[in-house]
């Protein structure tokens, strides 16, 4: 059958063809090579050592420091600020736990901004991890809800829901995750390895309280208003491509402080604190107020609670 | 060349086969040259605009935190659908050994493996860090099976684009050394193929519908919508492919696998209005804020309206492509342009149902019921148009690199 093909041409035509077949292939191979080269600008932020970096959960102590004294020379050369990255872990006993109440919350907004400076988010974006909803009495649908509400607070017919990552139990985000860059610690919080993640946003997608932040940029912050009291898992500058979200403020809490949003509340709507704890305020609450679960009927299991006077 | 030693000595002849095949589809007349080197021009172009968006961050394009996928993961399901689309060949050809199916069964598997490596690079474009993709493979990064649905969709899409490109490959190698392929290396593949079709089809649908907090997607219905519509659109393409091939390359026997894929519509088409039909009713009736995804995507909610153009167009461009493919005329020659326009409205129609009319609602409203519209940036758009020219530069490649195949059937 092979010779019933038609043969190929003649041997000076053939040359000459593939001459020309190659260097229309060089000439494409060479536009390419122009059309990607912004890439080159993307790997020099890149250093090899973060390119091969480990995933969190898989470093021993001595690449740990490695990576930290890393993390923190990039942030002195990239924002020209002195930072102190802290590794976090979580205190064996303890199972954080937040409740918000919304007989008292009257929308301030002191917690979004709080967190937005805490936290180190992009300063042009606003970004925060925590959004709160205005919603009209005698409802607790979300829909009839405003996250862009303005105007002096509260209003008389209206009720504010701060809404932030409840740290669920059972996390559809960390479930869907590909490659395991997001995990539950074992005192509840979720948790994002930034230099694991991929940034393909399934999390984003699965997450049912809009708890999770992706970096559409690199955040931009001034020097002066970083916060330098950093943690490898929460606050620390995120890079550009990855997901974010609430770690109940980590770097606070895992050292026996507050959540910054906690501090921030002008109206000691929020509680937060270690459930395992018998004699702890949130236990109280939990077992005595009337408690409302966010979107309870989805079997998240929620570490955060609602409840009123 | 004779059979023999090229029967001894693989390790020769194939390179001989690779460089051949090559060669071949690198031949052709100037309206291949000018349709290569268009195709080669947009592809550059989309290739700059990604390169840019890796350099710049994904701020080029027009994805918020609420609406957190877009037009690529659009194009990403439409494309699983039109590489699972091929099936309706093979199964006519190897289940009920249609003959002359059977003869160009290969137009559909070279299709799947065009259409699954542009589903590979609409993923990676999706990605905020595609130089960490290693860490998606399995030893070496950290993969997170069997709990994410995303690692079973990176097994299935894989696994199908090496059966398909082993079977096509070992068909063509064995037409190459002039040998009659042997069955028992290829028909279990195309079996498993056949199975395998349908699990990418619907992993990519559990993708979606396993996701509690977004009730536009939590629905049984998908997979098996999803199924639909990809025997709709992936007929469609072959269907106008070889209309194509047989105008431009003279290829015969064509005529009858395309009654039998027109046929293969008219009915795939009607289950899948029929499945849209049940999803809206299901819906609407119940109404309540699980329906307000499809009240926004239909009818708009509070004054933004942004896809509901987008969804009209679709159940326009379906219901007026299922009417035609009812009409008996629709399989005469002599009505050739009304059936590749009744495929063109077919496969647009099931374009914007999957993407813009099935992945962008999923997001609106957002999971806290923010109402963020999406309309792609033209970052997005030359991204996707270029992904969309390098998969049918593959495919031409492909198809022809298999026309000696295609020009001598039959034993």
């Amino acid at each position: 059958m092979e010779t019933s093909k038609p043969s190929l041409p003649i041997v000076e035509n053939f040359s000459r063809r593939a001459a020309v077949k190659g260097g229309f292939a060089t000439l494409g191979a060479a536009a390419f090579v122009a059309a990607v080269s912004p890439l080159r600008q993307a790997a020099k932020n890149t250093t090899a050592a973060e390119f091969m970096q480990q995933h969190y959960t898989e470093l021993s102590p001595e690449q740990k420091t490695d990576v930290i004294a890393r993390l923190e020379a990039e942030a002195k050369e990239k924002h020209g600020v002195d930072v102190k990255i802290s590794d976090d872990r979580p205190i064996p006993g303890t199972k954080f736990v937040y409740a918000i109440n919304l007989s008292v919350c009257n929308g301030n907004g002191k917690c979004v901004e709080a967190c937005h400076k805490e936290n180190n988010h992009d300063r042009a974006t606003n970004q925060s991890y925590i959004r709160v909803i205005e919603m009209p009495k005698g409802t607790m649908d979300m829909e009839q809800g405003s996250t862009t509400y303005t105007g002096a607070v509260p209003k008389d017919d209206k009720f504010y829901l701060p809404v932030q990552c409840q740290q669920c139990d059972e996390p559809p985000c960390v479930d869907v995750c590909p490659v395991k860059a997001t995990w539950k610690e074992e005192d509840g919080i979720v948790v994002v390895d930034y230099n694991w993640c991929i940034g393909c946003r399934y999390c984003e997608a699965a997450c049912p309280y809009h708890a999770r932040r992706f970096n559409w940029k690199a955040p931009e912050i001034p020097a002066e208003e970083i916060n330098p009291n950093q943690g490898y898992l929460s606050n620390r500058v995120r890079p550009v491509g990855v997901v974010e979200k609430c770690t109940y403020c980590l770097h606070r809490t895992r050292k026996g402080k507050l959540p910054a949003c906690l501090e921030a509340c002008p109206t000691g709507a929020r509680v937060f604190g270690n459930i395992l704890d018998k004699d702890s305020n949130i236990r109280w609450i939990l077992e005595n107020k009337r408690v409302y679960i966010l979107k309870e009927e989805l079997g998240t299991k929620p570490a955060f609670f609602y409840y009123f006077d | 060349m004779s059979n023999t030693a090229t029967k001894q000595n693989h390790i020769s002849s194939y390179p001989k086969f690779i460089g051949r095949s090559l060669w071949l589809a690198t031949e052709g007349s100037f309206g291949f040259y000018a349709w290569m080197t268009m195709l080669t021009a947009i592809f550059l172009v989309g290739a700059n605009a990604w390169a840019n968006q890796v350099a710049g961050g994904m701020v080029g394009t027009n994805m918020t935190d609420q609406v957190s996928w877009g037009l690529y993961i659009a194009n990403f399901t439409f494309m699983v659908g039109l590489a699972a689309g091929g099936v309706m060949m093979v199964i006519p050809a190897y289940l009920y050994h249609d003959r002359k199916m059977h003869d160009v069964v290969i137009i559909g598997e070279l299709l799947a493996v065009a259409a699954i490596v542009m589903c590979l690079m609409f993923v990676v474009a999706d990605l905020g860090r595609p130089d960490r993709f290693w860490h998606l493979i399995p030893g070496i990064g950290k993969f997170n099976f069997p709990i994410s649905m995303l690692t079973w969709d990176v097994i299935v899409l894989n696994g199908y684009l090496v059966l398909n490109l082993h079977i096509c490959g070992y068909l063509l190698y064995m037409r190459f050394l002039g040998h009659r392929p042997n069955p028992v290396w290829y028909v279990p593949f195309v079996m498993i193929s056949i199975v395998w079709a349908i699990s990418i089809h619907t992993v990519t649908a559990f993708l979606y519908c396993g996701l509690g907090g977004r009730p536009f997607w939590n629905t049984a219905l998908l997979a098996p919508r999803f199924l639909a519509s990809a025997f709709v659109s992936g007929p469609a393409f072959i269907i106008v492919s070889m209309i194509m091939i047989k105008r431009l390359t003279g290829v015969t026997g064509l005529e009858q696998p395309i009654a039998t894929l027109t046929k293969i519509i008219r009915v795939t088409i009607l289950i899948n209005l029929l499945m849209v039909a049940s999803e809206l009713f299901t819906e609407f009736y119940t109404g309540g804020s699980h329906a307000s995804a499809a009240k926004y995507l239909f009818f708009g909610l509070h004054g933004k309206t942004a896809l509901v153009p987008w969804t009209w167009t679709a159940i326009g461009l379906n219901v007026t492509a299922a009417l035609l493919f009812l009409w008996s005329g629709i399989l005469s020659e002599r009505w050739r342009p009304l059936l590749i326009a009744a495929c063109a409205m077919a496969f647009v129609g099931t374009w914007i149902e999957k993407g813009m009319g099935l992945i962008i609602p999923g997001f609106i409203p957002s999971t806290l019921h923010e109402i963020v519209e999406y309309v792609p940036s033209q970052l997005e758009w030359k991204v996707t148009v270029g992904i969309w020219a390098f998969g049918l530069m593959v495919f031409t490649i492909a198809i022809k690199t298999a026309l000696p195949t295609l020009k001598q059937p039959s034993h």
